[in-house]
């Protein structure tokens, strides 16, 4: 039993090295308060990303790497592409008409956008939760179950299984257990947002993507999703975009600060919100007009 | 952070606040100077009656720092302030609660002056103190200059000046020392002297910290229990920008 975790363990870690960076913390010129600093193994890797909507440019040579098992934040005003961004990794992007991206983003080591790819299995890979909470019409447990059948997934008691551990995960469980048959859109604003994201993460991605998760959401319910997000990156890579900066700072350990269509700044979130080191970020955070 | 950055925020009440506290700061460290002066004049002078004032004077500085520490958890609890803003929040809190000492202190000397003076205590053993005095009370004039101007250069001349104060209290033990084995009769007012002294020393290593919190004000840096060097190589770092 031993040797076997430890062969999985060094397995793991073999397949993970040619994928480990040191993020570009350093390269900010200052230490880094974080113990983890340095080798960091990384999911998401965007190099030189380009992204145009028409004629207008949106993301303008976006460097970045998102740790795994780590959150990270996007923080910048409105129209500055941080949705944008968030939408390239699960090629969310490729619906809207007119978008044309140069450059490259990996998972895992692989690129995203190859013509090799496909697009379905990504975004079952990398799930996401938009703003406002999307259940379908139909009953809580087949709005979790939903994904699993489209996998082809039949078996009534693997299907129970996985709902159940679906709405556990997502902190929805003992609340909606006696009702699983119940129309989902019966349930509160917060329930059906923990319920979407039940949904993503029954097909078990890697990535989950949060934009603006709780923005709709009243405080309680808020806090609720937060702490969702904090149990949940154990098991998973999130990257959540929000306007609410005291809700970056709460809840993830990097964050990016965009500005009009480039990255300005990422840094561990201690750093980033105590101790910026661009002008631009810390006017932002500290609500300046710059 | 620099001094210019402290307002333009989108909230003009906020930029308000924050010079608030910082300008309460200020009237706090001026009173704090002036404490600590009329402490020293009335031990150099053998002053009771001024000793008295001073001992009298200590609620005031007490009441203010309460009252600035309130306002900063106000705009703590209300503005969630971030960055140098933060800094500035808690550069205060920690500056108020050092000056707050530094007015014990003051009060002290008093205490000890007006010992002295009842108990008929001899001017030349006041020679070495009243130097060590005048210094440490530059040095906090200065650190409170630095903090008004948030300049790390002026806070790191403020804080090597400590060494010296450190030196002159124990030139001034020793001196004391020889006065207590000359006239054991003596004693007494030796001793007020030298808790006088010791009070002056503590007051160095006050304004020494309020001289690093200027440096984390500006820079970001925490220079508390590093080396002088350390502390140089953190107060020059630039920010990009």
């Amino acid at each position: 039993m031993n040797t076997e975790a430890t062969d999985v363990q060094e397995g793991k870690m073999e397949s993970a090295a040619p994928r480990t960076h040191a993020i570009n913390i350093g390269d900010l010129g200052r230490e880094n308060t974080v113990a983890e600093q340095g080798e960091l193994d990384i999911a998401l890797n965007v190099t030189e990303l380009d992204l145009y909507y028409g004629e207008k440019q949106a993301l303008k040579k976006i460097e970045l790497e998102i740790p795994r098992n780590r959150v990270t934040a996007f923080i910048g005003p409105s129209g500055c592409g941080k949705s944008t961004l968030l939408r390239c990794f699960n090629r969310m992007n490729d619906l809207v008409d007119n978008v044309r991206t140069e450059g490259q983003i990996t998972l895992d080591g692989e690129d995203i956008y190859s013509k090799h790819l496909n697009v379905a299995e990504l975004r079952r890979r990398v799930g996401m939760v938009f703003q406002k909470p999307n259940p379908f019409p139909k009953s809580i447990y087949e709005n979790v179950a939903y994904g699993l059948r489209i996998l082809g997934i039949k078996d009534k008691r693997r299907l129970d299984e996985t709902v159940e551990k679906a709405l556990r995960g997502a902190a929805l469980w003992d609340e909606v257990k006696d009702r699983l048959q119940d129309n989902a859109l019966g349930l509160s604003g917060g329930q059906q947002q923990r319920l979407v994201i039940a949904r993503a993460i029954a097909v078990e991605p890697d990535v989950l993507l949060l934009d603006e998760p709780a923005s709709a959401l009243d405080p309680i319910s808020t806090l609720k999703i937060e702490e969702l997000i904090y149990e949940l990156k154990d098991k998973y890579t999130i990257v959540i975009v929000t306007h609410n900066m005291q809700q970056a700072a709460r809840v993830s350990d990097y964050t990016a600060f965009m500005y009009m269509g480039e990255l300005v700044e990422h840094a561990d979130t201690n750093t980033l919100f105590t101790n910026p080191t661009r002008k631009q970020t810390e006017d932002y955070i500290t609500g300046r007009y710059g | 952070m620099d001094k210019a950055k402290l307002g333009q925020h989108i909230s003009q009440q906020f930029d308000e606040e924050l010079e608030d506290i910082r300008n309460r700061v200020m009237t706090m460290g001026g009173l704090v100077e002036q404490q600590l002066s009329d402490a020293l004049r009335s031990l150099s002078d053998i002053d009771a009656e001024l000793a008295e004032v001073v001992i009298s004077n200590d609620y005031k500085i007490n009441a203010m720092e309460v009252a600035i520490d309130e306002e900063c958890v106000q705009i703590l609890a209300r503005r969630q302030p971030a960055a140098g803003d933060l800094r500035l929040v808690i550069a205060v809190i920690k500056t108020i609660t050092d000056l707050e000492r530094i007015g014990d202190e003051a009060e002290r000397v008093g205490r000890m002056a007006l010992h002295f003076a009842e108990t008929g205590g001899e001017s030349k053993m006041l020679v070495g103190i009243s130097h060590l005095g005048e210094h440490v009370r530059a040095m906090l004039h200065d650190a409170l200059d630095a903090f008004a101007r948030m300049d790390t250069e002026a806070a790191i001349h403020v804080a090597k000046q400590d060494e010296k104060a450190d030196r002159e209290y124990e030139s001034i033990l020793r001196e004391l020392m020889t006065y207590m084995m000359e006239d054991s009769r003596a004693i007494p007012n030796v001793l007020d002297v030298m808790w006088s002294a010791r009070a002056l020393e503590r007051i160095g290593d006050r304004a020494g910290n309020i001289c690093e919190y200027v440096i984390y004000l500006v820079r970001g840096k925490d220079v508390r229990h590093v080396s002088m060097e350390q502390v140089e190589a953190h107060a020059r770092s630039e920010h990009d920008d």
